[in-house]
This record gives C-alpha cells, structure tokens and sequence, in this order.
C-alpha cells in the first residue's frame, strides 16, 4: 500500500503540494490527473523520495520514504518525467546496470533483462546506444527500467507522453495487464486514458486535490451525464423540441444542430434515469417523426475537469 | 548484509562510468593532450635532456599546471550531466545511496587518470636507459601526482554537482584548483607574511598542494602529506554530497 499524509511542498512562498492524502491499495490503477504545473511530478517526486516533502510523510510498504528510504526505494519501480536515460548506454547495458543496483547477480541477472526486454518489445534495438533511439524507444527503455524488478509499487509519470497512438495503447495494455499484484499511480492529462486504464482518479489542482474518485464516478459529475441525445429525420426542430418537452420525466430540450438532413435533441431528465425511453420513441411515432438515433450521455470527463480545475 | 550491498552498488557505478569514458573519443583525446603536454613540458620547457640528470624531477614539476585544466575537464561531466539529462532523478531514486554514487564516480574517474598517468611509462623506461635513477623516488613522484589529481577530482566533481553547466562546473574548479595550487606558491606567502600573523601564513602555506607534492616527489612518504591529499578528498566530497541532498532539482 502506498500512503501518503498530508504532504506538502513549499518552494518558497509557493504551495506547489499543499496537505494531500491518499493511499493506493494493491490492484489499483490511480490516474493522477491535473493541468500543468498543479503539483503532479513534485507529489511523484516525493513519493519516491527524490524530492523531501516540507510536511507530511509518505510511507510504501510499510516503510517510511523519508526514514528508510532504502527499504521504500527497492519496492518501487519509477519512471520519471521525460524517461531520463544515460544516452552513451546501450539498451542491454543500461538495463544490465539498473539490474545491478537494483541487487541482482549472475544468471538471474541475465534473465530479468531479458524477459523485460521481451516484455517491453525492445528485442531490435537491444544493441542500439539509447541517443539513437526514437523517442518512443527511449520512454520504452525507461519503463523497462522501473518494472525490471517487478516492483510492488509503480510510479509513472506520464508514461505515455510522446508517444504515437499504437505505442501508447500497448503502454496501457501493459499498464493494465501489471496492476493485478500493484499499486500503480500514473499521471497524465489525457483523459481518454484515465478511462481506458484507472480505477481510481484524482485530480489535483493549484497543489490540492479537488477530487478522488472512480472513472464513472467523475464523469456523473459532469451535467451532460443522463442526458438522451436523440437524432431525428428533417423536420421543425422548435416544435419538436415542444413537443419533447411534454413527455414525463424531461426538464429541459436542447437544440444541438438543425439541418435539412436531421435534427439532433437533448433531452435533460428532471432526475436521472427519469425519462423512459420508449415513451419518448412513442412521443416521436405520435407525430411521425422519423428517429435516427438514441443515445445516452456518459457525461464527459473533459468538461469535468474543466470545471473542476478552473473554479477552484 | 549492507557492507556487501554498498561495495556492489559501488562497483556497478563504476563500471558505469568506465565505460562511459573508454567509449567515448573524449576520453583518447584527453589522454593524448595530456602525454602531449607533460611531454611538451619536460623535454621543451624543463630541457630534460640537457641537463644531465637521470630523474624526473623536470617530469613532475609540471603535473599540477596540467591537471589544473585537465582533471577539472574529465570531472565537469559526473554531476553536471546527471543534471542536465534528469538522470540523477533515476540514479537517486534507485535503492542506492547518494555517497555510494559519489564514491563510484569519483573512483571510476580516479582510475581513468591512473591510466592516463601510467601511459607515461616511456619516461621511467627513459631514464633507466639514460642512468641510474632512484626508483623509489620515481614511485613516490607517481604516487604524488595519484593523489594530487584525486584532489583535484574531488574539487571537480563539487564544483560539477553544483550547476547543469558542464562549462561553469570547469570554470569553477579550475579557479579553486588555481586557489590550491597558488596556496602554497612562495610570492603568495611571502606576499601574506608581511602583515598577516604567522599561523595564518603557515595555515595557508599548509592547504596549497605544491608544498605536500613537492615532499612526496622528492621520495619522502610522510603521512601527514598522504593525510592532507586523502582530507581533500573527502571533504570535497562531503560537500558534493550535501550539494546533492539540497539540490536534487533544477
């Protein structure tokens, strides 16, 4: 388990982390989300005890970053901002040291670098230097770097950050296909990734977090979430609207694009789930309107954030 | 067991390091400017041959002006471009300590100059044909200059921990290797003696290099000498450890 309590961190008169908690269960995927410069890689920072906090403590394993630092280090596998690698190594040789320090010897050795290797697609580049890698590659030898020791503890900090969209989505499959024995805490800004991977989401703006919960749970948030989106053939969209507008359950109609080729509704319930939608398909046959499509809203993380992150 | 831990951790950044410098041209180019140099000096400047002696005290003489550049050239990388490249974020976080990576990089460099200095051996091979010199003060001359450049190493290596610049770093331990060597260069205390009170005179005269150098060179092992170089040392890495732990960013 990673704990973290109340942790803070001044630069100068600046709050960059002020008074944040959390703690990641084993099995858990946090995605730890925020605009730039809201405090994201100086809380990983001091998780990982690269940075010392100004308060607070964090704790992994049991063990205490600050007072054991050793004991808490060799639990965690960490990927750093911009994946730093020594660019004069080669793949296998910078991966060969990090297996050392990390306590492994001989043949066991050989093998932890070579499954990770395998597992991180970094077979034909293996005797490559890492200053000609692309910078994929190289992001790929630093993830490597921190699951070498399959770690209980991950800390990734945007892992998938330039990257194309395929390496990106094996970055997260890899992520996911992990978390079952980990904790894992993975910041980003893209959201799509918060929904594709995490279990768990926090969002942390201005150095304080602002929200901590699932997926789902945040994107209810969002006032669009329950909404019915409802695609009609060319008709007159103002009295259709009206007309909806009669149906139980609807609060409210919106007008979201009116073409001669169709028009397009959304229907805000009056309580979530409230409008059934058949009675809203025999409301359209009622007046013979044609219905193209039906569609419930999830609600959209993106306008969530937005709101979040810019009225606190 | 811990004691077993560190050395191994030890061992692996120098091994590291090493084959930084062996794999890189930088280093050929620095070994060959520097057997350039001190060649320059003894035979151009201190006019070995003519006169006369099977020594190399002309050899010697010359080995703390040529370190005073090159050495802080070789040591502006080791932190410095931990730095720069956000790797020291990594190294740092690893289950390793701060004074293993310090001692693993300084040592790795430490040998690097060994190398550079044993390349030099065509000087003994020199006077042995030409006479008969006293190898023991040959030893000491080389054991002398070993330990003069560590100095010097733990001078670049905390100046190199201080900035992202390579460039600043050499500029820095250069002026403070300068300090050093001037330290203990008779104008300056003679130009100190005047009005300062002795025990700084003397206390000055004691923290320049040329005054312990110059007893080990002339083949008398005298362990305060040996303790001065190896109190350099460390105190200079002592710093650049505490430089390390405050300023971990940036």
């Amino acid at each position: 388990m990673i704990e973290v309590e109340q942790l803070s961190k001044h630069f100068g008169p600046k709050r960059a982390v002020d008074d944040v908690s959390f703690t990641v269960e084993k099995g858990e995927i946090l995605g730890f989300l925020g605009p730039n410069g809201a405090g994201k890689s100086t809380t990983m920072r001091m998780i990982t005890g690269f940075i010392p906090p100004t308060a607070g403590r964090v704790r992994i394993g049991g063990a205490d970053v600050g007072d054991a630092p050793l004991a808490a280090r060799k639990q965690i596998g960490y990927l750093p901002e911009n994946a730093p690698v020594y660019p004069d190594m080669t793949v296998n040789g910078y991966l060969e040291f990090c297996a050392e320090v990390r306590g492994f010897s001989g043949s066991e050795r050989q093998r932890r670098v070579a499954a990770t290797i395998e597992k991180c697609f970094l077979e034909r580049v293996t005797h490559q230097t890492v200053s000609t890698l692309s910078k994929g590659y190289k992001q790929r030898v630093c993830f490597a770097q921190s699951i070498l020791h399959d770690p209980a503890y991950l800390i990734l900090d945007e892992p998938t950050d330039g990257l194309d969209p395929n390496q990106k989505h094996e970055v997260r499959q890899m992520i996911k296909t992990m978390a079952a024995d980990k904790a894992i805490i993975f910041s980003t800004h893209i959201l799509d990734e918060v929904d594709a991977v995490c279990t768990r989401a926090i969002i942390i703006a201005e150095g304080k977090i602002v929200a901590d919960d699932t997926p789902t749970g945040l994107r209810s948030r969002s006032p669009l979430a329950g909404a019915l989106t409802l695609t009609l053939g060319a008709t007159e969209a103002e009295a259709a609207a009206e007309r909806f507008q009669q149906v139980a359950g609807v609060q409210s109609v919106n007008i979201v694009s009116n073409s001669d080729e169709a028009v397009q509704l959304r229907i805000f319930p009056a309580d979530r789930g409230a409008i059934a939608v058949d009675s809203l398909l025999a409301e359209a046959a009622a007046r013979q309107l044609t219905v193209k499509a039906i569609t419930t809203e999830q609600g959209r993380l993106d306008e969530v954030f937005r709101a979040i992150t810019t009225i606190s | 067991m811990r004691t077993k831990e560190v050395f191994s951790n030890i061992k692996a950044v120098l091994k590291r390091e090493l084959s930084g410098y062996f794999g890189a041209p930088v280093a050929y180019v620095f070994i060959v400017i520097f057997l350039l140099l001190v060649g320059f000096f003894t035979f151009n400047v201190s006019s070995f041959y003519e006169i006369g002696q099977a020594d190399l005290r002309g050899f010697f003489q010359w080995h703390p002006w040529v370190y005073m550049f090159l050495i802080p050239a070789v040591a502006m990388r080791l932190w410095s471009e931990e730095r720069r490249l956000g790797t020291i974020e990594l190294i740092l976080t690893m289950p390793i300590t701060p004074a293993e990576v310090i001692v693993g990089k300084f040592l790795a460099a430490w040998i690097f100059i060994a190398v550079a200095l044993g390349l030099t051996f065509p000087m003994i091979l020199t006077v042995l044909y030409l006479g008969r010199p006293d190898l023991g003060t040959i030893v000491c001359g080389y054991i002398g200059s070993l330990l003069m450049a560590g100095a010097f190493l733990g001078i670049g290596s905390m100046t190199s921990s201080l900035t992202r610049s390579q460039v600043i770093s050499f500029i820095l331990a250069v002026v403070i290797c300068l300090f050093f060597i001037l330290a203990g260069y008779a104008p300056v205390t003679g130009a100190l003696s005047g009005w300062a009170p002795a025990w700084l005179v003397n206390m000055v005269a004691q923290l320049g290099v040329l005054t312990h150098f110059a007893t080990i060179s002339r083949g008398i092992i005298d362990l305060r000498d040996i303790l001065y170089f190896f109190s350099v040392i460390l105190f200079m890495l002592f710093v650049n450890g505490i430089v390390i732990l405050n300023r971990r960013t940036a």
